[in-house]
């Protein structure tokens, strides 16, 4: 028998549930408090410091000069509010993509087929996400299949673009999409839209005072993912354009002027968190 | 059901075409794997299986691959545990901070990767650096822990949100420690979710490059491979192997974790993404 | 932004206690002048761990088994047979420009780095490579003596690591798109010839290409008074800003050391004029079929580079990264690097091992009034460089800054 110490200790705890809370959570809160948010305010402390303009090296003099910089070169503006537009862009895209499956996997198709569906749009969604936007490079290359299929119809487009970017970042989340708002629509009891048609709710009524009030949260949720990922990328606009976004920036500044780097981090930081409690609002986290 | 003809036709052609928008880009890959040429251009013209062996041979991708999975499973084992933990401790009790904890397990995959990256190699360099730690399989395994948590939470919690309290309670009442009751009630009604978020907490740190490239100093997992040699031409038809063979590594965990977190007799109504079934 | 040179602790930034402990560390013995001139350099060569005598490096060196060098796509030459002769297993890590390949050797992680001026003296300043002893390098006597001591490889004198070869940014055009006589590099900056490449233009994508305009300004604006394209004052600066604004809507792409993405480019034709590094140009005209591209020094002359490996301070293999070096400046791995990349040799020992058998000729390895107009990369320091205190020049982090504005 177990009984001895582990029976004491048993009934000890038995008797604290806070102490077993607090067993449970030590290591998990330990590990998210030291590692990760320990290193984030690492980094934001490094926004208030100064730089050796020789070596780019950082100096331990506080400072609010990088603020500054930011708050007064128009160039960051301008990449932020680019880089906000695109993920906004990219969110409204991907809602239109994915709404129609979604709504065909939890409303129409059968249990076999949804269930093939479903793992047809997660299978993608965990494939590597370089070799996508890879994939994309190539398909996007002025040799690649996209002008090859325009050519004949004597189209061209320019692949490495600010529009060819938005294709890419599209497909990259869509998966992430697809799966909350489908998530969302099946939960949907099918009395509520009997309801609605018996009182002479039309389709188009049913689906947008019904169905898309309830499924709300659920692209909310799906957002999280399309919105703060596209605004924090820096590989995907690398490998596809030449223009500027956040990440490419912070990403290029870190190694000369990490400060400045750190004090422009504020700005995703701040969007993505900002987003985040106006989504736990609209409960969108019991959609994830 | 509402649905009237024409709109089960028009979205019956919208899943398609989504369909074949999220397929054409893997398709388009791993039939460059078979191109023989170096360049990339499109059609193919000329197919082949020689850059296979090439690949196969090249030793750099074989330690990157033998990297990627030693740290995909220290990461899993890692966010195994922590996971589990708040989990459980989110799931049984009710605690000032609680919705903190939600949040604050899900802040490392929303926020930016290129700030989450940056954040961990500034600690790495400037503070674990002085105390004798540098970048190699240790951090590597620590930056991905850090967000595959999240993947094992929210399988753990949504498992024991469909679990009967009821159960462990009688167990208690039949004489069980705690431990007792972990082991052989709790344990066996989470075990599938366990598996099902630890195969996506693998297949999450097998691909993860983001955050990776601030972490792993010199060594090179598979996806920063592809990463630094999709900037040397001569290279690239074994970068289309690598990246086939990453696309069928990656999504076979998920299929198992598909199966099985869909499995253990519980038929549930669909929740989330981060889960394996939703 | 500018007046900050007094002090630069080799420390990154961190948690408040470790930094003001190591602050309070670092402030008894630290490299306190590490501006450009001025400090002697330190005697101690001697890395932690590096052998006195050569065989005793051999010796250690086999141990080690492994060297790790930041390096410039290209660069590594050789490495199974150096791996043959030494035990030395070679990983490499390509940057793609001179503040990236600092970032990368900030870490720590590598024991050497093929470093341009831009990065080799605030490496040097920062004390983050090492003095060499070049008496345990054998083929360091080969080295031309032109190349040896100069600023962007020594202080005081004392080297601080070995030469790797030089080369010019090239202007590379498409010979189907651009006159083929094309002598200058008007065809990247003048309104009108930018207008008739609009978008087909690819640039490099650093801040050092600020010095390219500057080369430009100097030959067709005198009046600016422009004499080294790295060292500018205010007007100069602003002036050469204001011309890559200009430019900017018109190029297609900047590329970012990503060779891959410009060989591509030009090869499909999405550019057909811009700077290149000779590896590309070597590439495309080596592809199957070859790609109508022809690279050239322009009449104005062109920016380039004098590049050195280095040693990091506390490299992890120093043994294995000495014979490294020693390899690198060998007459076989400098023929290898110099065609495969598409530069010119520092060992000319090396010019009778090329496959080509003109090689150095054509690269004028042997030939210095050539390389008259060539301006190596170097860093731009507030002093100009000089020794004249009332003159004062744009400093390296607000060419940083001013580069982002461009890009836009």
């Amino acid at each position: 028998m177990r009984a001895g110490g582990g029976g004491r200790l048993s009934a000890f705890l038995f008797r604290r549930p806070r102490l077993r809370l607090w067993l449970l959570l030590g290591l998990p809160l330990a590990w998210l408090v030291v590692v990760y948010l320990g290193s984030l305010v690492v980094l934001l402390f490094a926004a208030f410091w100064d730089t050796d303009s020789f070596t780019g090296q950082v100096i331990h003099t506080f400072t609010l000069e990088n603020f500054q910089e930011i708050g007064e070169t128009p160039v960051y503006r301008d990449v932020a509010s680019r880089t906000i537009q695109m993920a906004a862009m990219v969110t409204v895209a991907d809602v239109v993509l994915a709404f129609p499956i979604a709504y065909y996997m939890a409303r129409v198709a059968s249990p076999r087929t949804r269930n093939l569906l479903v793992i047809a749009v997660l299978m993608p969604l965990w494939a590597n996400y370089l070799v996508k936007a890879y994939s994309w490079r190539t398909i996007l290359s002025e040799g690649g299949i996209v002008n090859w299929t325009l050519d004949p119809l004597g189209l061209g487009f320019d692949g490495f673009s600010t529009a060819g970017l938005w294709l890419t970042f599209t497909y990259l989340w869509l998966p992430f999409m697809i799966l909350p708002i489908y998530a969302g629509l099946e939960r949907i009891p099918d009395s509520l839209l009997e309801a609605s048609a018996d009182l002479g709710g039309r389709s188009l009524a049913t689906f947008r005072k019904v169905i898309l009030p309830l499924a709300f949260p659920a692209v909310v949720a799906g957002s999280i993912f399309t919105f703060c990922l596209t605004l924090g990328d820096y590989i995907a606009p690398g490998l596809i354009t030449s223009e500027q976004f956040v990440g490419t920036v912070i990403y290029n500044i870190r190694g000369q002027a990490l400060p400045t780097a750190a004090a422009f981090a504020f700005v995703p930081i701040v969007v993505v968190i900002a987003y985040l409690l106006v989504a736990r609002r609209l409960r969108a986290f019991e959609s994830l | 059901m509402v649905e009237s003809r024409l709109t089960r036709v028009l979205l019956q052609l919208g899943t398609g075409l989504t369909l074949a928008f999220i397929y054409l880009p893997l398709l388009v890959i791993g039939l460059y794997a078979f191109n023989r040429n170096v360049t990339q251009k499109w059609p193919i013209e000329q197919y082949s299986l020689k850059w296979f062996s090439v690949a196969w041979e090249n030793e750099a991708v074989r330690d990157a691959l033998k990297l990627s999975v030693l740290a995909a499973l220290g990461a899993t084992a890692i966010a195994l545990v922590l996971g589990t933990l708040a989990s459980l401790a989110v799931a049984r009790y009710s605690f000032f901070g609680r919705e903190v904890i939600t949040f604050a397990v899900i802040l490392p995959i929303a926020l930016p990767g290129i700030v989450t990256g940056l954040a961990l190699q500034a600690t790495i360099v400037d503070i674990l650096g002085p105390l004798g730690f540098s970048f190699g399989l240790s951090t590597i395994i620590v930056g991905h822990a850090t967000f595959c948590v999240v993947v094992v939470y929210n399988n753990v919690i949504a498992r024991q949100r469909r679990l009967l309290g009821s159960l462990e309670e009688a167990s208690a009442d039949l004489g069980a420690d705690t431990w007792q009751t972990f082991r052989y009630v709790t344990f066996p009604q989470l075990r599938t979710a366990l598996l099902a978020g630890g195969l996506l907490s693998f297949a999450l740190s097998f691909d993860e490059v983001v955050v990776t490239i601030f972490t792993s100093g010199s060594e090179e997992t598979l996806p920063i491979w592809i990463f630094a040699t999709l900037s040397r031409p001569a290279q690239l038809p074994i970068v289309n192997v690598v990246a086939l063979f990453v696309i069928v590594a990656s999504v076979i965990p998920v299929y198992f974790a598909q199966r099985l977190a869909g499995g253990a007799g519980l038929r549930r109504r669909p929740a989330p993404l981060l889960q394996a079934r939703p | 932004m500018n007046g900050r040179k007094h002090l630069a602790l080799r420390i990154g930034f961190g948690g408040l206690m470790v930094a003001l402990a190591i602050v309070a560390a670092s402030c008894g013995g630290g490299d306190d002048e590490a501006g450009q001139e001025g400090t002697a350099a330190p005697a101690a060569w001697q890395i932690e761990g590096l052998g006195t005598t050569l065989d005793e490096i051999k010796q250690l060196a086999r141990e080690e088994g492994q060297v790790s060098v930041v390096q410039w796509a290209g660069y590594a030459q050789l490495t199974e047979e150096f791996q043959a002769a030494t035990g030395c297993q070679v990983n490499t890590k390509d940057g793609g420009s001179s503040d990236d390949m600092i970032s990368l050797i900030q870490t720590g992680e590598y024991d050497g780095v093929s470093a341009s001026g831009n990065a080799s003296v605030r490496l040097m300043g920062t004390g983050e490579v090492s003095p060499i002893n070049s008496d345990l390098i054998p083929n360091y006597a080969d080295v031309q003596e032109g190349i040896k001591n100069q600023s962007y490889n020594s202080r005081e004198d004392q080297p601080y690591g070995v030469p790797h070869g030089r080369g010019p940014n090239y202007l590379m055009f498409r010979t189907d798109a651009v006159p083929e006589d094309t002598d200058t590099w008007g065809v990247i900056w003048e309104p009108d010839q930018l207008e008739k490449y609009n978008g087909k233009i690819s640039i490099y994508d650093d801040s050092i290409f600020i010095a390219d305009a500057a080369v430009w300004l100097k030959a067709t604006q005198p009046e600016l008074g422009i004499e080294n394209p790295y060292q500018l004052n205010q007007e100069q600066f602003d002036a050469a800003v204001e011309l890559l604004k200009m430019q900017a809507p018109y190029v297609g792409e900047y590329w970012p050391g990503d060779v891959a993405k410009q060989i591509q480019s030009y090869t499909n034709a999405d550019s057909v004029v811009g700077t290149t590094w000779p590896y590309q140009y070597v590439q495309l005209t080596a592809a199957d079929p070859p790609a109508p591209v022809k690279a050239i020094k322009p009449k104005e002359g062109t920016t380039g580079w004098s590049d050195t490996w280095m040693i990091h301070s506390n490299a992890a293999n120093p043994n294995c990264m000495y014979l490294w070096m020693d390899h690198m400046i060998s007459p076989e791995a400098q023929a290898a690097v110099a065609e495969g990349f598409g530069e010119a040799p520092v060992n000319l020992k090396a010019c009778s091992v090329t496959t080509n058998p003109n090689h150095c000729d054509e690269y004028h390895a042997d030939d210095e009034s050539w390389w008259q107009d060539v301006y190596y990369w170097t860093t731009p320091t507030e002093d100009c460089g000089d020794t004249d205190d009332s003159t004062t020049c744009v400093t390296q982090e607000d060419w940083k800054a001013a580069w982002t504005e461009i890009r836009g």
